[in-house]
C-alpha cells in the first residue's frame, strides 16, 4: 500500500497548483468580507479549506463546557432526544457519528436547528431562545467529539460531554478518512 | 516505528468502531409459566367441533390475493396444492423487480386479475406488474409524493403496510396521511383526499381495510402525541362518512345507546375524559396503525387501540380510556357496540393494534364465534365476538410485567414489580415495548386448527421521565433498553392451538419475527426473517423443508396465488427496517442502546448481517 503514496502525493501537488491558478479569477461570495454567517464548503479537495467566514455569535460556545452541560439539558426538554435519542437517531438521522448532512461548524448545525431542514427537521428559530440554540449547537457537536465518545460507558452515550474546542474548525485539508472496515456504525444516509 | 504505529491503529480501529456488546439476556426463572399465568373459563372441549373460519368471512379461494388479510376472517390461509411438503425443496425464484426504496418493506403483495400491485416505503410508490407476460414487466407506476417532512414525524422508520384491491382500484395510505385510489388499469388516481396532519404528528402506515363499499382506516403517530380515531370512507368517492376518536367524550368516540361492553369497568359515561386527567386526552394516543377486521357473519367491524401517551405513565394516572384496547363497530355508522382493554393505564407500551383472526371454536362444550388477538403484552385472547367476553388468556411468549387477566373483571393483573417509575429504571421487564408480538399478522390453518404467529422473544429496562408535549415532536418520556429474552435468542415462530391453549410447537430464530406468516393447504408455512432467510417449514412440525437468502432482511407479508399460468406462487418484499429493523435502515448508530425507542440496544448486530434494500421475489416450482 505504500507504493502509493507517491502517486497520491503528486495528484495533490497537482490540485494544489491548479487550485493556485484560480487566483486570477473574481473573488467568491464567501470571500467578500462583509459577508458574515454564510459558510460556503470547500468543495474542491486540495484547495484552501481554511474558513472563510465564522459567525461571531459561535465564539462564546467554543472551549465552554458550561454550554454543553446545559445543551444536553435543553436536548431532553425539548424532545430533540425524541427523535435523534442519546444521538444515535431514530426518527431522525444520528448525531454522534462523523457524518453532517448540513454541515457540522457550530453556525451550521444552529442554522439547521433555527431553519429546520426539509426531511421532518422542524424550524425552531423564534421558538427556543437563540442562547439555548446556540447550547444546543454545542452539544451537538460535542456528541461525535472523540472525548464525548470515550466517556462513554455503558449503552448510552453522550452523558458526558466534551466542550467543542475551537480547534475542530481549523480545517487542516483533506485528509484520508479512517478504516472503515467492519465499522457497523458507519451507516448510509439515505433520503434523509 | 510510524509504519507500526498506523498497524496497530488499523487493527484495533475497527474493533473500537463495532457495535456495542449485546445484553445479556433475561434468565428464565425471572418469567412466568403459562400454567401460572394462563386462564380461560372452562377446559379445553376439542371434541366439540372443528375450528375453522366461516364461509362468510373466508370465502372459498379464487387463486387470487386481494388484501393484505387474504380474506375477512384473516386467516391468510391459501388453498392452493401445488407446492407440497415433498417438493417444496424445488422451489425457485421466478422473477424480481427492485422496489428502488431501501427502506422497511412491510406490505403484502396484492394480485388481482393476473396483475400484482406494491406499495412500498416512504415515498409510497405503487407498482403495478403484468404476470401474464415474461418476467412480469411493470404496467404502471404511481408516486403519490408525499410530504417530505412525513419522515420526521414517523416514529419507527417510514414504512407501509400495503394496498388493497376492491371494484378496479388499488386502494392505499402514504406516509403524510392521504388515502388514494387507484384505477387498476390506468394507475390514475380516482380520488385522494387528505386525512392526517403531519403538523400535529398524524401519519399512516396501516393497510386500509376495505368492505362493503367502504374505506375503513386509522391514523397513526402514537409516539408524537396524536389524537387517535378510526374513519370510514366511501369507496366510489373519499368521502368521509364517519370518524370515531378513540379518546375524549362519548359523542366523539361514537359511542351512544348501544354500547354494551361486558365489562362494568368500561360503562360509565365520557370515560374517554374521565379516566384521564384533565385535557390530557387530548394529546393521549389511541392511534389506529394496525388492523381492522370486518366480519360480513355479525355485521360489524373490530379494530384495535394504540398506546396512550405519553409512555411515561406517571403523567397519565387513570385507565385512559379508550387506548390500548379492542372496539367492535357498526360498520355503517361507526357506533360502537362494545370494548375490551387489554392493557389499562398501560405502563409499557402495549398498543392493541394486532390482528384479529374470526374463527369458530369450539369451547365450553359448543361452537362458538371468536376472535382470536395476539396482544403486545404476550397473551392469546380468544374473545367472543358478540359480547366482547374474554374466554381465555394465555401467554404465548415470556410474561413478567402482568400475572395473568383477571376473567371475572376482565382485567389485566399488572405486575407491581414490573410497573413504570418516574426516575427509576426497573429491569428486565417481559415483554419490551415491541411486544411479545407486534404487527406482523399471524395465519391460521383450517387443516391443522393453529396458528401461525411471527413474534419476538425480547425484554427491556425502562426509566421514565418528565416529558413536555411540544407539537409535532415526541411525546414519550421513557429511556428504554431492550434485551433478549429467555434463551437469548430473539424472536419465535410458535404453532398455536387455540382449542387446547398451548403451543404445537415453536421454532427459535436468532432475530426477532417482523415478518407475517401465510400457511397453505400444502401444510405448508412461509415467514422471512431479517438476515434475509426466506423460508418454508412443516406446518405440522415446525421442521424446516426450503429456505432462500435474499437481499435484505424481510419484514413483510408474504402471500401464495394462482398466476395465469395455473401455477402456485409465494411471493414476498425483502427490505430490512420497521422499528427492529432501523439501525440498518436508519440512519441509526449502533453504539446508542437507547436509539429507536430502545430497540437498538438489542439489535445492534444486526448490521453484521444484512444491508438495506427493498426487492419483491416471486417464488414457484421450475415449470
Amino acid at each position: 500500500m505504500y507504493s502509493r503514496f507517491p502517486i497520491e502525493l503528486a495528484a495533490l501537488a497537482w490540485l494544489i497548483l491548479s487550485g493556485c491558478r484560480q487566483g486570477a479569477l473574481p473573488a467568491l461570495p464567501a470571500e467578500q468580507p462583509d459577508r458574515q454567517g454564510v459558510i460556503d464548503s470547500a468543495l474542491d479537495p486540495g484547495v484552501d479549506h481554511s474558513l472563510v467566514t465564522i459567525d461571531p455569535r459561535a465564539a462564546a460556545y467554543y472551549d465552554n463546557a458550561d454550554a454543553v452541560n446545559t445543551g444536553k439539558r435543553l436536548f431532553g426538554q425539548y424532545n430533540c432526544s425524541g427523535c435523534h435519542s442519546n444521538g444515535g437517531g431514530g426518527i431522525g438521522p444520528s448525531l454522534m457519528d462523523d457524518e453532517w448532512i448540513y454541515g457540522g461548524r457550530l453556525e451550521q448545525i444552529h442554522q439547521t436547528l433555527v431553519e429546520g431542514r426539509p426531511n421532518g427537521m422542524p424550524a425552531w428559530g423564534g421558538k427556543i431562545p437563540d442562547e439555548q440554540l446556540w447550547q444546543l449547537s454545542a452539544y451537538v457537536r460535542s456528541m461525535s467529539l472523540p472525548a464525548t465518545l470515550a466517556a462513554q460507558t455503558g449503552a448510552t452515550p453522550s452523558q458526558s460531554p466534551a466542550p467543542v474546542p475551537r480547534a475542530v474548525e481549523n480545517d487542516a485539508g483533506w485528509s484520508a478518512p479512517p478504516d472503515t472496515t467492519n465499522d457497523y456504525t458507519t451507516t448510509t444516509l439515505g433520503p434523509k | 516505528m510510524r509504519a507500526f504505529i498506523i498497524t496497530i491503529a488499523l487493527a484495533i480501529g475497527p474493533l473500537a468502531a463495532l457495535a456495542q456488546k449485546l445484553p445479556d439476556p433475561v434468565p428464565a426463572n425471572e418469567v412466568f409459566s403459562a400454567q401460572e399465568i394462563g386462564r380461560a373459563l372452562s377446559a379445553p372441549t376439542p371434541q366439540a367441533g372443528h375450528t375453522a373460519a366461516s364461509l362468510a368471512n373466508a370465502p372459498a379461494d379464487d387463486g387470487q390475493w386481494t388484501m393484505p388479510s387474504k380474506n375477512f376472517a384473516s386467516t391468510r390461509f391459501s388453498a392452493l396444492t401445488e407446492l407440497t411438503q415433498a417438493n417444496v425443496r424445488n422451489l425457485v425464484p421466478m422473477f424480481t423487480f427492485s422496489l428502488a426504496v431501501n427502506k422497511g418493506q412491510e406490505a403484502a403483495p396484492i394480485v388481482a386479475d393476473n396483475t400484482m400491485y406494491i406499495v412500498t416505503a416512504y415515498p409510497n410508490y405503487v407498482y403495478a406488474l403484468d404476470l401474464t407476460q415474461p418476467g412480469a414487466p411493470l404496467k404502471w407506476k404511481f408516486a403519490p409524493k408525499p410530504l417530505p417532512a412525513s419522515q420526521g414525524v414517523a416514529c419507527c422508520d417510514v414504512v407501509n403496510r400495503g394496498g388493497t384491491v376492491s371494484n378496479g382500484k388499488y386502494i392505499f395510505d402514504t406516509l403524510d396521511g392521504q388515502v388514494i385510489a387507484l384505477d387498476t388499469k390506468t394507475g390514475k388516481a380516482v380520488w385522494r383526499v387528505h386525512l392526517g396532519n403531519i403538523s400535529k404528528g398524524e401519519t399512516m402506515t396501516m393497510a386500509p381495510l376495505v368492505a362493503n363499499g367502504r374505506v375503513y382506516i386509522g391514523n397513526s403517530g402514537g409516539e408524537m402525541g396524536v389524537r387517535g380515531w378510526t374513519t370510514a370512507l366511501d369507496e366510489n368517492t373519499g368521502k368521509l362518512l364517519w370518524k370515531a376518536y378513540n379518546t375524549g367524550p362519548d359523542r366523539d368516540v361514537l359511542i351512544d345507546s348501544q354500547f354494551k361492553p361486558f365489562y362494568p369497568s368500561d360503562r360509565g359515561a365520557d370515560l374517554g375524559v374521565k379516566t384521564w386527567p384533565p385535557q390530557a386526552w387530548q394529546i393521549g394516543g389511541g392511534s389506529v396503525w394496525g388492523w381492522i377486521t370486518y366480519d360480513p357473519e355479525l355485521n360489524a367491524i373490530y379494530h384495535g387501540t394504540g398506546n396512550p401517551g405519553p409512555w411515561n405513565a406517571d403523567q397519565r394516572p387513570g385507565d385512559n380510556k379508550w387506548t390500548t384496547g379492542i372496539f367492535a363497530r357498526d360498520p355503517v355508522s361507526g357506533a360502537a357496540r362494545w370494548y375490551y382493554q387489554f392493557n389499562p393505564h398501560d405502563e409499557h407500551d402495549y398498543d392493541g393494534i394486532n390482528e384479529q383472526i374470526l374463527l369458530d371454536m369450539p369451547f365450553a362444550g359448543k361452537m362458538q364465534k371468536v376472535l382470536v388477538h395476539l396482544d403486545r403484552n404476550g397473551y392469546v385472547y380468544v374473545i367472543e365476538r358478540h359480547t366482547g367476553q374474554v374466554l381465555s388468556a394465555d401467554p404465548f411468549g415470556p410474561v413478567n410485567s402482568s400475572k395473568g387477566v383477571d376473567l371475572n373483571t376482565g382485567r389485566l393483573i399488572v405486575n407491581p414489580e414490573k410497573q413504570t417509575k418516574l426516575g427509576v429504571e426497573i429491569r428486565n421487564i417481559c415483554p419490551t415495548a415491541s411486544g411479545s408480538k407486534d404487527w406482523n399478522p399471524s395465519s391460521f390453518s383450517p387443516q391443522t386448527g393453529l396458528l401461525y404467529i411471527p413474534h419476538e422473544n425480547m425484554c427491556m429496562d425502562w426509566m421514565s421521565m418528565q416529558v413536555n408535549y411540544i407539537v409535532g415532536t415526541p411525546y414519550v418520556g421513557a429511556d428504554v433498553h431492550m434485551k433478549p429474552g429467555p434463551g437469548g435468542h430473539r424472536g419465535e415462530l410458535t404453532a398455536w392451538d387455540p382449542v387446547l391453549r398451548k403451543p404445537a410447537w415453536v421454532v427459535k430464530e436468532n432475530f426477532p419475527l417482523w415478518s407475517g406468516t401465510v400457511v397453505t393447504a400444502g401444510d405448508l408455512v412461509f415467514y422471512g426473517t431479517m438476515e434475509g432467510w426466506f423460508k418454508a417449514v412443516n406446518a405440522r412440525t415446525g421442521e424446516l423443508l426450503w429456505r432462500f437468502k435474499v437481499d435484505s432482511g424481510i419484514i413483510s407479508q408474504p402471500v401464495s396465488y394462482r398466476g395465469p399460468d395455473g401455477h402456485q406462487y409465494i411471493a414476498v418484499l425483502s427490505g430490512v427496517g420497521g422499528w427492529s429493523g432501523a439501525v440498518v435502515s436508519g440512519p441509526v448508530d449502533p453504539r446508542d442502546g437507547s436509539a429507536a425507542l430502545g430497540m437498538v440496544n438489542a439489535m445492534s448486530d444486526l448490521p453484521k448481517y444484512t444491508t438495506a434494500g427493498g426487492t419483491l421475489y416471486v417464488f414457484a416450482l421450475p415449470h
